[in-house]
């Protein structure tokens, strides 16, 4: 299988639209990688550019070591699975899967045996002489999947395969294809907004925002330690809770000061955040992270009106709003809220994050 | 209240009914009345005329709907759609049935003749030229208009001037057939030999500048043939063009992306892809023009008269009556016309339906 290397890759369109600026990305042999992020940041254009249906305009992209630029997407030797399928509607299944085996000239045996193969592993086996037309959505998927892995590609590309699903259909689908990595070991790249596809499916995830990267890593580094504001906010659901807030010194300690906040950090960050002392940040906690409180520990707190309660069973989230802003808090199934109260929180100390004003970077934010 | 109305409706009704009647026949007696004064006439013809038709509709409507309940939705289906079903039967259905009939009687429509009408359509030899020449409209007028306009809407829809191109092709559409004659006339024109002749013909310029010798090209036999159907490919390849354009543009961006990353070049896509996927609308616009080059008239009629070997059934047919007033001949030879075209035109009606299934 194969290593798929992207060096200083940009992506300008004409009239200057710049897509994709400068993206760097180091994709191991066998590695599955999902790039993620709103739509219209760039995350579809820098897997076309993979596949090589759109030009790259500056930066190196490497196949194998070897550099595929200029080459037209059949020589690359991958293949791709589209949003909309794009299963061909006048051939049955086994002839859609069998286009590109017979394009490239395979004995008649041989595509037989690769279809029947992929069919089998799909199971899609009774569905190989119908029409795309008389197939639900799942089934289509599932061909236009089959239509990748019959060629065993060097690199399997998915643009957002399962958002035209169903929310049953799509955690399905989504085991089904981090199953198929798993048996197939190739490489696969994966383009998706959902971030819980992302954090689900992903050996290794790529978050991008307006056409430039912000972070890599392993699902856990990017939630554990988000590089950026948009970074935590973005992984992660409920997203994490950004207040904020002023670092002030009190009675020799650093604490951080909001409304309806005071949390005093303690002495690990301290060294960090003496440079920001009397500046405002950005705080961040997870929902997760807050536990509410019936004594109000001073130097640990968040205190806030209850908005709305959303019981899910397993758990129940809370929203709640201080005089500046609004939070999310995911508490037991048993606590009993009502709309209106006050309640006060404390915060997990070795959870907490602290992000720059202008540049929303994390402080205490270390690279790998 | 209600009893006084219900009562009192019919009458009204009665009295509208008069009314229109009135009004429909004074109308018409006044109309002729007008004769000397073709102004007025005009004038009156135009008011009365959709007045009264606007009228009848209204007062039609208004008996249809005092009818019961259970009679109603009859009626106003009768009131609605009644005039243009009695119109259609008048105008096409009771002419296509005296044709048939004609068709079995003599030059004057007086004696039976039997068969004798169709044994000339089948065996004359200027009946037999005219089958020819229509095949090879069918075939090579039909083929070369949607050939062309498939390879043109697939190569304007990879161009940057698409918009302009297209409009350029489509453009002759404009032009009536008798008109499109008169421009080609001057194409193929041929001035003869002689001391200060010029020839002012587009094909003959071509042909002298390169070398060659003018010629009377719709004389030359057989080949005319095709020189008249160069001229039906003028003027209907952009309706194929259109027609195919927008059936090219429907096709998801996606699969022919789909099939550049399986391996397929242009050209197998072009087949292999695209082709198919337009198939039911080649179908319907190849029966479209296939019907057209079966009944064409025009073309031949301003060209050449179908002389010189040009001839085709619908032009025999308009000698047969009009020309020889062969009532008996002429009606044989529309009702052949007829039997060919009405399974052509089944089979096109039938792929329209089904077009939106088939996609």
């Amino acid at each position: 299988m194969a290593e798929v290397i992207l060096k200083n890759i940009c992506k300008v369109y004409d009239g200057g639209v710049k897509a994709v600026d400068n993206a760097n990305i180091h994709i191991n042999d066998k590695e599955f990688v999902v790039l993620v992020g709103p739509s219209g940041c760039g995350k579809s254009t820098t897997l076309r550019m993979v596949a090589g249906l759109e030009d790259i305009t500056d930066g190196d992209l490497l196949i194998d070591g070897k550099r595929v630029n200029d080459e037209a997407p059949k020589d690359r030797d991958i293949a791709m699975v589209f949003q909309n399928y794009a299963l061909y509607p006048h051939m049955t299944v086994y002839d859609n899967m069998a286009f590109g085996l017979k394009i490239r000239k395979y004995a008649k045996d041989e595509i037989e045996t690769r279809v029947n193969e992929a069919a089998r592993i799909l199971d899609i086996e009774e569905l190989l002489s119908r029409k795309p037309k008389a197939l639900s959505g799942g089934q289509r998927q599932r061909v236009a999947v089959g239509r990748a892995i019959v060629r065993k590609p060097k690199v399997f590309l998915f643009d957002e395969p399962l958002s035209n699903l169903d929310a049953k259909l799509r955690v399905q689908m989504r085991a089904e294809i981090s199953g198929l990595h798993a048996k197939l070991q190739a490489t696969m790249i994966y383009v998706t907004h959902d971030q819980v596809e992302a954090m689900t499916m992903g050996d290794k995830i790529v978050v991008m925002k307006n056409g430039v990267i912000q972070q890599i890593g392993t699902p856990l580094k990017l939630y554990n330690e988000p590089i950026n504001r948009f970074v935590a906010g973005f992984i992660g659901s409920p997203p994490m809770n950004i207040l904020t807030a002023k670092i002030v010194e009190e009675n020799g300690s650093i604490v951080v000061k909001g409304a309806g906040v005071s949390v005093v950090p303690g002495k690990e960050y301290e060294e960090g955040l003496k440079p920001y002392v009397g500046k405002e940040i950005f705080f961040g906690v997870r929902p997760e992270d807050l536990e509410e409180v019936r004594k109000v520990d001073p130097n640990n707190f968040i205190t806030a009106n209850v908005d709305v309660i959303e019981p899910l069973g397993a758990e129940t989230h809370v929203w709640l709003s201080t005089a500046e802003s609004t939070l999310i808090a995911r508490t037991a199934p048993s606590s009993d809220f009502k709309v209106g109260d006050e309640i006060s929180f404390t915060c997990n100390l070795s959870k907490i994050h602290f992000f720059e004003m202008e540049n929303e970077r994390s402080i205490f934010f270390k690279e790998d | 209240m209600d009893k006084n109305k219900s009562g009192f409706k019919p009458l009204i009704l009665a009295g509208l009914v008069i009314l229109t009647a009135g009004f429909l026949i004074g109308g018409f007696v006044f109309l002729q009345s007008l004769q000397n004064v073709k102004v007025l006439m005009t004038l009156f013809a135009v008011i009365w005329g959709v007045g009264s038709v606007a009228l009848l509709y209204f007062v039609l409507n208004e008996v249809a709907t005092s009818l019961p309940r259970k009679m109603r939705s009859v009626a106003v289906a009768f009131v609605f759609a009644g005039p243009a079903v009695a119109l259609l039967f008048w105008a096409l259905v009771v002419p296509t049935l005296r044709s048939l009939r004609l068709s079995f009687f003599d030059a004057t429509g007086k004696h039976f003749v039997g068969l004798a009408n169709y044994v000339f359509a089948f065996s004359d030899p200027i009946m037999l030229e005219s089958f020819r020449n229509n095949l090879l409209w069918m075939i090579f007028g039909t083929s070369s208009c949607v050939i062309l306009g498939i390879i043109i809407a697939v190569l304007a829809d990879k161009s940057r001037h698409e918009s302009l191109f297209k409009s350029l092709i489509f453009m002759p559409m404009a032009i009536s057939f008798v008109g499109a004659g008169v421009i080609w006339k001057f194409m193929y024109a041929y001035k003869g030999e002689g001391i200060n002749v010029v020839e002012i013909g587009l094909l003959n310029a071509v042909v002298t500048a390169l070398g060659g010798k003018a010629q009377a090209w719709l004389l030359v036999p057989f080949w005319n043939n095709f020189f008249l159907i160069a001229i039906m490919t003028w003027l209907q390849t952009g309706y194929a063009m259109v027609i195919i354009s927008s059936a090219i543009k429907a096709i998801p961006e996606s699969l022919n992306e789909a099939a550049r990353v399986d391996g397929a070049g242009g050209f197998t896509i072009f087949f292999k892809i695209t082709i198919p996927s337009i198939m039911p609308t080649i179908i319907t616009v190849t029966t479209t023009i296939l019907i057209f080059s079966l009944k064409l008239f025009d073309v031949v009629r301003v060209m050449t008269g179908g002389n010189f070997g040009t001839n085709v059934i619908a032009n025999e047919f308009y000698q047969r009556q009009f020309t020889y007033g062969n009532t008996g001949q002429a009606s044989a030879i529309a009702i052949v016309l007829l039997v060919f075209i009405v399974p052509v035109l089944a089979y096109n009606l039938k792929e329209f339906r089904s077009r939106r299934v088939l996609k």
